[in-house]
C-alpha cells in the first residue's frame, strides 16, 4: 500500500502535469531580508497595486519604524526584524512538498489522521485542485446570494471601492507596532462581504478559498457583514502550521452592521519557533453580535486579544479563548471589549492550560466609556496547571467610566488533581489518556462551540501534546 | 497437578501513607463466586486497603503481596489493574468537569475490553449505547445521566449509583465496594444492592467494605471479616455481621484483646 507521503507526491506531480503547476507567468519572488521603503515598494509593485494602497503601506512603514517594541506583554526581545523575509511570492511557498516538512510535523499529520484534502492543502497546490471541486458549488451559491469571498489581493484589484472604504478603518495602521508592520507588508488573507439580509449557512473556510495564499505570514482579513446578515468564518486548520519564518503577524478587521451577526473561529497550531502577534478587532453596531472563538496552540510566543468595539445600543460581543502553553511556550491571550454605547453587553471566557515550562497568561480589557450606561460585561478566566513547574498569570484590566453598569469577573486557577487522575486510571485509562480527558473537559465550554470536526481535532491535538508529558 | 490459584489473595500486607503504617499484616483469600464483607470501625484501615488494592499512588507498601489471578499487582499502575479486570467503587468519587459520563465510559469500557478480550472487541458506538441504556435501566437511572458531567453536581446517592453503573459497564472479575452504602437512603440502597446482585456471578468475586451491617441485608456475604487496627481481627460467616450489629465493635475489640494476650 502506498504511504501517504508517496500518495501525496503522486497527486502533486499529477497536478503539475495536468494543471500546469509551473505556470511561467507565476514567477517566484523572494524579498531580501529586512525591511525598508524599497522592500515595501517592491511588494506593492509586484502585486501591481493602486497608488492608494502603496501610500497606505509606506505610511504604515513609517509608523512601524517609529513605534518602540512593546514591552508590556510577552518577552519579544529575541525578535530580530532584520532577519526576517517579509515577502515570498506565493508559487514558491505553495510549492512546498510533503518532503520539505519536518519529520515531526509529518508524523503528527499521520497520527492526527488529517483528512486527505487538508493534507494535500497543507502539502501545497494539490489541495487547491481538490478543494476546487468542493468549493465550486459553494462558490456558485455564494455568488447567487451576492456574497464575496476572495483573497485580499484579489479584492484590492476587483473590489477597490469596497476595500478602500473599510480597509484600515477598524485597525488603523498606527494602532500598534505589529498592526503597522502588517499594514506595510501584508499579503494574502480573506475578503468577505455579506449583503444585507443574507444568511450564509455554511461556515466559510479559509482553506476552501482558491487562487489564494492561504497561510501567510502577514495576512490581512476584512469581513463586512451588512445589516441583518449572518456569516461564520473559520480560519486556519488544526494541523501544525509549519512556517520557516519566525514571525506571523496578521490583522483581522470585521464590521458587523445593524442586527447582523458574525462568528469568527480560529484554531491555530503554529510550529514552535513562531512569534504569533495578531491584531483582531471588530466593530458591532446596533443590535449586532460579534463572536470570536479563538484557539491557540503551538508558537513560541502568542500575543492575541480579539476585540469587539460595541458602537451602538444592543450590540453584543463575545470572546471564547482557549490557549495551550507547552514547554518553552508563552501564550499571552485574552480579549478586549470596548463599550462605547449604552445598553451593550459582552462576555469573555478564557481557558488556559500550562504544561512543563509553558506559561499561559490571560490579558483582557473591559472598557466602558462615559455615557455607556446599562452595560453588562462578564469575564471568566480559568487556568489549569498540569504540573508543579507550569505557570499562569492573569491581567484583567477594567476601565469603567460609568456607574450604572454591571460588571462581573471570575478567575480560577486549578491543578490537575492526583485524585482525578487516579480515579480515571482506576477505570482503565492510561495516565496520558486520563490527563487529556481532564484537559478536554476543562475546555469543553469552548469546544462545544466549535464545528464538530474542529472540536474533534482540537481534542486530538491536546491528547498528542499530553503524550510524553507524563510517566 | 498445578497448585490452585485463588482469584484474589493478600499476603502479609503492610502499607501506609507518608511513612505512617496503617495496614499491619493483612491476609485474605477470595475465590471466584464469593462475596466477602470487610467491616470495622472508622480508622481501622478499611479504605486504605481499598486504595492499596486499586493502586493509589500516595500509598506506600512496605511488605507483602497482592495477588490477582496469581500475579502480584503491586508493581502495576492502577490502569493496568483495571484492564486486568479489577474494579473499585469509590467511597468519594471525584468530579471531572466537562467530561460526560458517556464519553468517559466509552473510553474506559473499550480500553478494558480491548485488553481483556482482544483488540477487536471494542464496542461500536451503537453497541455501546445499547449496553449503556440497558445498564441505566437496571439501576433505575434516567437516560439523561449519560450526558451529565462525571460526578459533577451529583447527589450522594447519584454518585454511588454512578459507581455501580461503571462496574456494570466494565464487568470486572474482582470488585471492591468501598462504603457504597454510606449516604444512601433505604430505597437507593435497595436499588444499588439489587444492581450489584444482578451483576454478581459465579465467575467473579466481591469485597464489600462497610461500617454498618445494613447493606449486608441486601448483598449477602459468604464471609465476614472485621478489621481492627490494620489487621483482620476476626473472620466468620454472615452471622458475624449480625452479631456485630447487636454487640458493636467494642465487643470484637475485647475479644481480640483477649485472644492476643
Amino acid at each position: 500500500m502506498a504511504t501517504p507521503e508517496v500518495e501525496l507526491k503522486r497527486l502533486g506531480s499529477e497536478y503539475a502535469e495536468k494543471y500546469g503547476f509551473r505556470d511561467p507567468e507565476q514567477y517566484v519572488f523572494k524579498a531580501r531580508k529586512g525591511l525598508d521603503r524599497e522592500v515595501v515598494e517592491q511588494i506593492s509593485w509586484i502585486k501591481n497595486e493602486p497608488d492608494w494602497m502603496r501610500e497606505f503601506r509606506l505610511k504604515a512603514l513609517e509608523y512601524f519604524l517609529r513605534r518602540p517594541m512593546p514591552t508590556w506583554g510577552a518577552d519579544l526581545s529575541e525578535l530580530n526584524f532584520d532577519e526576517i523575509v517579509y515577502y515570498i511570492k506565493p508559487t514558491e511557498r505553495q510549492g512546498s512538498s510533503w518532503d520539505e516538512l519536518p519529520e515531526h510535523i509529518r508524523r503528527t499529520f499521520d497520527r492526527l489522521g488529517i483528512p486527505e484534502a487538508e493534507r494535500k492543502f497543507l502539502a501545497g497546490v494539490g489541495a487547491q485542485y481538490e478543494s476546487e471541486v468542493v468549493y465550486h458549488s459553494l462558490r456558485e451559491e455564494l455568488k447567487r446570494l451576492g456574497v464575496i469571498f476572495v483573497d485580499m489581493d484579489t479584492a484590492v484589484r476587483e473590489y477597490p471601492d469596497l476595500v478602500k472604504q473599510y480597509f484600515g478603518t477598524i485597525v488603523p495602521p498606527n494602532d500598534n507596532k505589529f498592526a503597522a508592520l502588517n499594514s506595510a507588508v501584508w499579503s494574502g488573507g480573506s475578503f468577505v462581504y455579506v449583503p444585507e439580509g443574507v444568511r450564509v449557512e455554511v461556515p466559510l473556510q479559509a482553506y476552501f478559498r482558491i487562487n489564494a495564499e492561504n497561510v501567510g505570514q502577514f495576512e490581512r482579513t476584512l469581513i463586512i457583514v451588512e445589516p441583518g446578515a449572518y456569516v461564520h468564518y473559520v480560519e486556519g486548520c488544526t494541523a501544525p502550521i509549519y512556517s520557516a519564518a519566525s514571525l506571523h503577524s496578521a490583522v483581522v478587521e470585521i464590521i458587523v452592521k445593524e442586527g447582523a451577526r458574525c462568528r469568527y473561529t480560529t484554531i491555530q497550531n503554529w510550529s514552535k519557533n513562531v512569534y504569533n502577534l495578531v491584531t483582531k478587532r471588530a466593530a458591532a453596531y446596533r443590535d449586532a453580535t460579534m463572536e470570536w472563538v479563538d484557539g491557540n496552540l503551538g508558537s513560541k510566543v502568542t500575543m492575541k486579544y480579539p476585540a469587539v468595539w460595541l458602537m451602538e445600543p444592543g450590540a453584543r460581543g463575545e470572546v471564547l479563548s482557549v490557549a495551550f502553553a507547552g514547554d518553552g511556550q508563552h501564550q499571552d491571550a485574552g480579549g478586549k471589549m470596548v463599550h462605547v454605547a449604552p445598553y451593550t453587553s459582552s462576555q469573555i471566557i478564557s481557558k488556559s492550560i500550562s504544561k512543563g515550562t509553558g506559561r499561559a497568561s490571560y490579558r483582557g480589557l473591559v472598557k466602558v466609556h462615559r455615557g455607556a450606561h446599562h452595560v453588562r460585561a462578564n469575564v471568566v478566566c480559568d487556568a489549569l496547571l498540569l504540573d508543579e513547574q507550569s505557570r499562569t498569570d492573569t491581567y484583567p484590566y477594567m476601565e469603567i467610566e460609568e456607574e450604572q453598569v454591571s460588571i462581573g469577573h471570575e478567575a480560577t486557577v486549578s491543578k490537575v488533581a492526583e485524585e482525578q487522575l487516579f480515579y480515571l486510571q482506576s477505570r482503565g485509562l492510561t495516565e496520558a489518556e486520563a490527563m487529556s480527558m481532564i484537559v478536554n473537559g476543562f475546555i469543553e465550554p469552548i469546544t462545544k462551540e466549535l464545528p464538530l470536526e474542529y472540536a474533534v481535532e482540537l481534542n486530538r491535538l491536546i491528547a498528542l501534546e499530553m503524550e510524553g508529558s507524563v510517566g | 497437578m498445578a497448585e490452585h490459584t485463588p482469584l484474589f489473595m493478600i499476603e502479609n500486607l503492610h502499607a501506609g501513607i507518608e511513612g505512617k503504617e496503617i495496614l499491619r499484616g493483612v491476609n485474605l483469600v477470595i475465590e471466584r463466586g464469593e462475596i466477602h464483607a470487610l467491616m470495622g470501625p472508622n480508622g481501622s484501615g478499611k479504605s486504605t486497603l481499598a486504595y492499596v488494592i486499586a493502586g493509589h499512588p500516595n500509598y506506600e507498601v512496605y511488605e507483602g503481596r497482592i495477588l490477582y489471578k496469581g500475579e502480584n499487582v503491586l508493581e502495576l499502575p492502577p490502569d493496568e489493574r483495571a484492564r486486568m479486570g479489577m474494579f473499585l467503587a469509590f467511597q468519594y468519587p471525584t468530579a471531572i468537569p466537562g467530561v460526560t459520563m458517556a464519553n468517559f465510559l466509552r473510553l474506559a469500557v473499550n480500553s478494558v475490553r480491548k485488553a481483556r478480550y482482544g483488540e477487536d472487541k471494542a464496542l461500536t458506538p451503537r453497541e455501546f449505547r445499547r449496553l449503556l441504556r440497558e445498564k441505566l435501566e437496571m439501576l433505575r437511572m434516567d437516560e439523561t445521566f449519560a450526558s451529565r458531567y462525571l460526578n459533577e453536581g451529583f447527589s450522594g446517592g447519584e454518585k454511588k449509583r454512578a459507581e455501580i453503573l461503571q462496574m456494570a459497564m466494565l464487568e470486572p472479575e474482582f470488585a471492591v465496594l468501598d462504603e457504597t452504602d454510606s449516604g444512601l437512603d433505604i430505597d437507593a440502597l435497595r436499588t444499588v444492592a439489587d444492581g450489584v446482585n444482578q451483576l454478581f456471578n459465579p465467575n467473579m468475586a466481591l469485597l464489600v467494605i462497610t461500617h454498618y451491617q445494613r447493606i449486608l441485608n441486601y448483598i449477602r456475604p459468604h464471609y465476614v471479616h472485621v478489621m481492627l487496627d490494620g489487621k483482620i481481627a476476626i473472620s466468620g460467616g454472615p452471622e458475624l455481621a449480625e452479631e456485630l450489629e447487636e454487640k458493636g465493635y467494642d465487643w470484637v475489640k475485647a475479644q481480640y484483646a483477649e485472644a492476643a494476650s
